[in-house]
């Protein structure tokens, strides 16, 4: 089975191709413009290259938000004999398929991503990093690597200048916290995947102890565009502090179910009835926005516009950019113990606070499911949540109580009467 | 104490001749072993010990991290079942009943033929057409009731 999701937008910038071109076949990617932005990069200089990006304004698609051009700039500064860089597509946040759709889809489109930040930080070895579930996803990427080699794209002396790049694809083992980039890098050298302390930063010293960009899919898809079409074209698109398009993918209570690209001047509730075709089952309650580890948003906050400066203002962040629709007929305690449920199987178990309480939290919530949670379980659940967001040592510990937290804020009243 | 198999052996040794014994190619050699006998016995152990120069316990360590590697054999077919939220939602409950009566187990069990085994997976990225579930490598979205009593069907006749 191939797996297409519905692309619900049109004016679209990465999906663009989707479903337009054949993925497999690298002459339909050129014919629509792909591998000029190489071309162009190849002519560069490297720092050049680096400026073009972080002048854009490009920030990591992953959920971090953190600024590309910068990241690169510390490995561009890192003296090493080795540099690599890592594509991270262990996509594995519930709700989320975008980087599934941007690999089987237009797969020359993020190897072109890849081959221009290595030129950009001097790597001469890169690594897709695919989750084991994505099977259509490493066939497409990898049948799609060979034939840029095949076009000189890849291997040694790209396009005739020089520069050599070898990508090849690695494969997840079915474990969430490989998501987080040095549980990643972990994997990628035959350990388990367990968060490192940091710093080290893997941009100073990653995969072998050497400096390694770690971007996602999406992020790296973005580059070309920038490259061909500068960064000016970039930041005019959407809001000035969160340039570009991101892509959100609905599910849940919606009438259309699916991915979509928008620049981030729409609010969730807009792209709930302009692509969503509205809630179905109900009226909207809440929605998850990025993930399981997201925050819930009320229906007053989905009708605002939250750019990158509403977020940070409000301590939110729309992560992958998942919008998890709840109609006003589910139970917030249902939803809370099936995200606690996730999180207690995917904590790694590296570090205390995480790995005990992740359970602890399941086993409360549990008690409120069950119709005997008490006030005092809850004030205990809240100060559970508050340490947890501040003591583990990577983001699935601190962030997987943010639903928690919102939802005991929001919807303290139905807990507790449960 | 379990014999040395030679086809074990043998398949193991091409394996890490492919891949190399460096420590990065670990999980590549059990992904290959695991796909190949369905499961990571102990005696593969030994074997990827003794090439790759890494101890049993180490190995042990990573194998038991990842949930995709099995040290049992669990069935000719593992059916993991989505059970995160946009699954649930989609209905995951009516498919997680259908599959335990049709196979007469329960979650976490395998049944008695050594064809089936029953496990939950965490999001496979089919969040807009759920429930969905793999089978050993196979995804399967939009499921019914009915649809998975028809792949069920399927396996128990590519078996026959």
């Amino acid at each position: 089975m191939k797996y297409n999701a519905k692309i619900l937008s049109t004016d679209n910038v990465l999906l663009k191709n989707i479903g337009n071109i054949d993925p497999l076949k690298i002459e339909e990617y050129v014919t629509s413009g792909g591998y000029e932005a190489l071309k162009k990069t190849v002519s560069m200089d490297r720092k050049e290259v680096i400026d073009v990006v972080s002048d854009s304004g490009l920030r990591g698609r992953g959920g971090a938000n953190f600024p590309t051009g910068r990241k690169w700039l510390f490995t561009y500064n890192a003296q090493a004999d080795q540099k690599y860089i890592i594509c991270n597509a262990d996509e594995g946040e519930p709700g989320t398929v975008k980087d599934r759709i941007l690999m089987e889809g237009d797969p020359h489109q993020l190897i072109e991503g890849i081959t221009i930040a290595a030129y950009a930080i001097g790597a001469t070895k890169g690594f897709i990093y695919i989750r084991g579930e994505y099977r259509d996803s490493i066939n497409t990427v990898n049948a799609a690597i060979k034939q840029a080699e095949e076009k000189g794209m890849l291997g040694k002396n790209i396009l005739g200048s020089g520069f050599d790049f070898e990508l090849s694809v690695a494969m997840g083992g079915g474990a969430y916290i490989c998501g987080e980039e040095t549980a990643l890098i972990d994997s990628m050298e035959g350990k388990r995947g367990e968060p490192r302390l940091k710093p080290p930063y893997p941009p100073v010293e990653g995969l072998f102890g050497k400096p390694t960009i770690v971007n996602n899919v999406e992020t790296l898809s973005n580059v070309p565009h920038i490259i061909v079409k500068g960064s000016e074209w970039y930041r005019n698109i959407g809001a000035s502090c969160s340039p570009g398009t991101k892509l959100f993918m609905l599910c849940g209570d919606v009438n259309e179910p699916g991915i979509l690209e928008t620049p981030i001047d729409l609010s969730f509730a807009e792209i709930i009835k302009k692509y969503g075709k509205g809630t179905s089952g109900g009226e909207v309650k809440f929605a998850q926005i990025g993930g399981s580890s997201g925050n819930i948003f009320t229906p007053e906050m989905l009708e605002k516009v939250w750019t990158y400066e509403r977020c940070c203002e409000f301590n939110v962040s729309y992560g992958t950019g998942s919008i998890f629709v709840c109609n006003d007929r589910r139970s917030v305690v249902d939803h809370l113990l099936t995200v606690a449920e996730f999180f207690e199987h995917e904590s790694c178990g590296k570090c205390t606070p995480c790995r005990e309480g992740t359970h602890r939290i399941k086993e409360i919530v549990e008690e409120f499911a069950f119709g005997e949670g008490t006030v005092s379980d809850l004030e205990l659940l809240k100060e559970l949540c508050l340490v947890m967001k501040r003591s583990p040592i990577c983001g699935l510990g601190q962030a997987c109580v943010n639903p928690v937290l919102d939802a005991i804020e929001y919807f303290k009243g139905e807990i507790l009467a449960n | 104490m379990e014999c040395r198999d030679g086809n074990l052996v043998a398949f193991i040794e091409r394996s890490v001749a492919k891949y190399g014994t460096g420590r990065e190619n670990l999980l590549p050699v059990l992904r290959d072993v695991n796909e190949e006998f369905g499961y990571v016995s102990g005696a593969a152990f030994i074997e990827i010990s003794r090439l790759m120069d890494i101890s049993i316990g180490e190995i042990h360590g990573v194998a038991s991290f990842y949930s995709f590697i099995n040290e049992e054999n669990k069935g000719n077919y593992i059916i993991r079942l989505c059970k995160t939220i946009s699954c649930d939602m989609a209905g995951k409950d009516k498919i997680e009943k259908t599959l335990e009566r049709e196979l007469g187990i329960k979650f976490g069990e395998s049944t008695k033929d050594g064809l089936f085994a029953l496990e939950y997976a965490n999001c496979m990225g089919l969040c807009d057409k759920g429930p969905a579930m793999l089978v050993n490598s196979q995804l399967y979205d939009s499921l019914t009731p009915e649809s998975v009593l028809d792949v069920i069907s399927e396996y128990r006749r590519n078996i026959r």
